[in-house]
């Protein structure tokens, strides 16, 4: 972490300068990573049509939290990491069984998790107040531990992708072409799944749960109007990401609003760019 | 190339006792507990190309999801190369096309490349597997759409890609599983002509399903009439005029006029 405050504080930021400000520094490192992981994983949530359950798995992670608080853990975040794991195997393995994507289905599962995560979080007449942060996010809570671990995570993801990335698009693109060619990727489905989980359910107290899924659609959503192959598709949706993340993050500092909302809004005004232009041509 | 080189077998005629051909014997298929098929008895031949005709849930998809050992069937499926010898055979399959999103910034190219190689196609093709990809597509005329967005190709243009797709590898057999829908007149006499000029340059027998009867005379050297059991085996103007075909369709194409 000293090397990234180092390297920060050559930049022409007032926050930038060496000994201050540290969690303006860390919140930079965390959209320096988590950006490239939502840029690479929106591609595939777009194209499997998986938007819808993508918002229903960051339902679930709020769940997770409030049995991980609970459960008196200091850190509930991990607890929520474990129970959305969970969570997105269980939607893998219905959605296997049953080939079935349904919106209805997905809305059953998410409303469950959002009523247990709400009724335990109140349970005996708590407070939900201690939660109000999770729906707005706060980006001072970004821990360095918490970054390291998306690091890694964002390693594991390109691994996945180099490795699996046709089997995966060809089984969700072309199943009966997928099956002739003996392609099975229930597997790598739902390790894709649960990556989804795993960077929703860490990003969400930083973002907030209310915003967190545009974080997740619309890179690829935008990218999709512009590119004309994958590799161009991959590489909008990354630097798109990328550009509004950090201008997001400076924008909240400036003006002094929620980070995750500033985001998302220069998101969308990316992703209407991009529709303008797609309806130019 | 390495597959466009490999030696053929030399078989002279279709149908000749001592070529390789494919034998069905006695097939049967239960899925949940019905009966989708039975009996099924009939033979390919190299180069032949065999039609399979039937209504909608004849059973046609499940016999080739059979021979592609996709489900479970009772009976023998047997391939045998010239001079008899027992082979497992390369089967080249063309699914029923879907259709494909046209959003979808993915190319022809990206498509092809994610099917027949092991490069992650998120990153740019490298050239050696873009040449081997418009080799590929250049044995169905299609170099021109190389890098066209797969949901923008018309229905004829898509079967094209996906035939190419399944001669990599060179099959023995190729399985086509309604090749004419959603392709124009135009396209489908291109398409069939493919077809044709395909088996005598590869050696191979195809077996494809249609409901389009009016293509079976000039391309299909056999025409199989299924509902659930094989009704009636023969050449297309024997099938096309037999009771069977007529009382399975309601109509009589021998007088022209649809029943």
């Amino acid at each position: 972490m000293n090397f990234w405050y180092w390297l920060v504080s050559f930049l022409p930021f007032e926050w930038a300068a060496s000994g201050s400000m540290l969690f303006m520094k860390n919140a930079l490192l965390a959209i320096l990573v988590v950006t490239p992981l939502f840029g690479i994983l929106s591609t595939m949530v777009v194209e499997s049509r998986m938007a819808f359950f993508s918002d229903a798995l960051g339902h679930s992670a709020f769940t997770g939290m409030a049995i991980g608080a609970i459960c008196g853990l200091t850190q509930p975040v991990w607890a929520a990491v474990i129970f959305s794991v969970v969570i997105a195997f269980l939607f893998t393995l219905v959605r296997q069984r049953t080939r079935m994507a349904s919106d209805t289905a997905i809305s059953v599962f998410s409303s469950a998790a959002v009523a247990l995560g709400i009724f335990i979080s109140t349970l005996g007449g708590q407070s939900f107040t201690k939660f109000n942060n999770l729906l707005i996010g706060d980006i001072l809570s970004v821990a360095p531990s918490e970054i390291g671990f998306l690091a890694g995570l964002l390693v594991l993801v390109l691994v996945l992708w180099l490795t699996s990335f046709n089997q995966m698009m060809l089984s969700s693109v072309h199943q009966a072409l997928a099956d002739s060619r003996g392609i099975r990727a229930v597997w790598k489905n739902f390790l894709f799944t649960a990556a989804i989980a795993v960077v929703v359910t860490i990003t969400m107290s930083w973002v907030g749960l209310l915003v967190i899924n545009a974080m997740l659609v619309l890179p690829g959503a935008a990218a999709r109007n512009v590119a004309k192959n994958l590799p161009q598709y991959h590489l909008i949706s990354v630097v798109g990401g990328l550009v509004c993340g950090v201008a997001g993050l400076l924008v909240s500092y400036y003006v002094g609003a929620s980070t995750g909302a500033s985001i998302t809004l220069l998101l969308s005004l990316w992703f209407f760019v991009t529709l303008l232009f797609k309806k130019a041509h | 190339m390495r597959f466009a080189k490999q030696p053929h077998s030399r078989i002279p005629l279709p149908g000749k006792p001592g070529t390789c051909r494919l034998q069905v014997r006695d097939l049967g298929v239960t899925l949940d507990n019905e009966s989708i098929l039975r009996g099924i008895t009939f033979q390919l031949n190299c180069r032949e190309i065999v039609a399979l005709i039937g209504p909608n849930g004849a059973g046609k998809s499940s016999l080739f999801r059979s021979i592609l050992g996709q489900i479970p069937y009772t009976g023998t499926i047997k391939f045998e190369l010239a001079g008899g010898y027992p082979s497992r055979p390369k089967i080249g399959y063309v699914p029923q096309s879907p259709s494909f999103d046209r959003g979808y910034p993915i190319s022809v190219l990206d498509f092809f490349a994610a099917a027949i190689s092991r490069w992650p196609v998120f990153l740019p093709v490298p050239r050696h597997l873009r040449e081997r990809v418009d080799e590929c597509l250049s044995r169905v005329h299609g170099e021109a759409l190389l890098y066209k967005r797969i949901g923008t190709l018309s229905g004829g243009e898509l079967q094209r890609v996906l035939l190419a797709l399944a001669l990599e590898p060179i099959p023995q057999i190729l399985i086509l599983d309604e090749p004419l829908s959603g392709v124009d007149v135009g396209g489908e006499h291109l398409l069939m002509e493919m077809l044709d000029e395909i088996r005598q340059k590869y050696d191979l027998s195809i077996l494809f399903s249609t409901h389009d009867f009016s293509t079976l005379r000039q391309y299909a050297d056999k025409v199989i009439l299924l509902q659930q059991a094989i009704l009636k085996v023969g050449t297309p103007a024997e099938v096309l005029r037999s009771q069977e075909f007529q009382s399975v369709f309601h109509l009589n194409l021998e007088g022209g006029d649809p029943a």
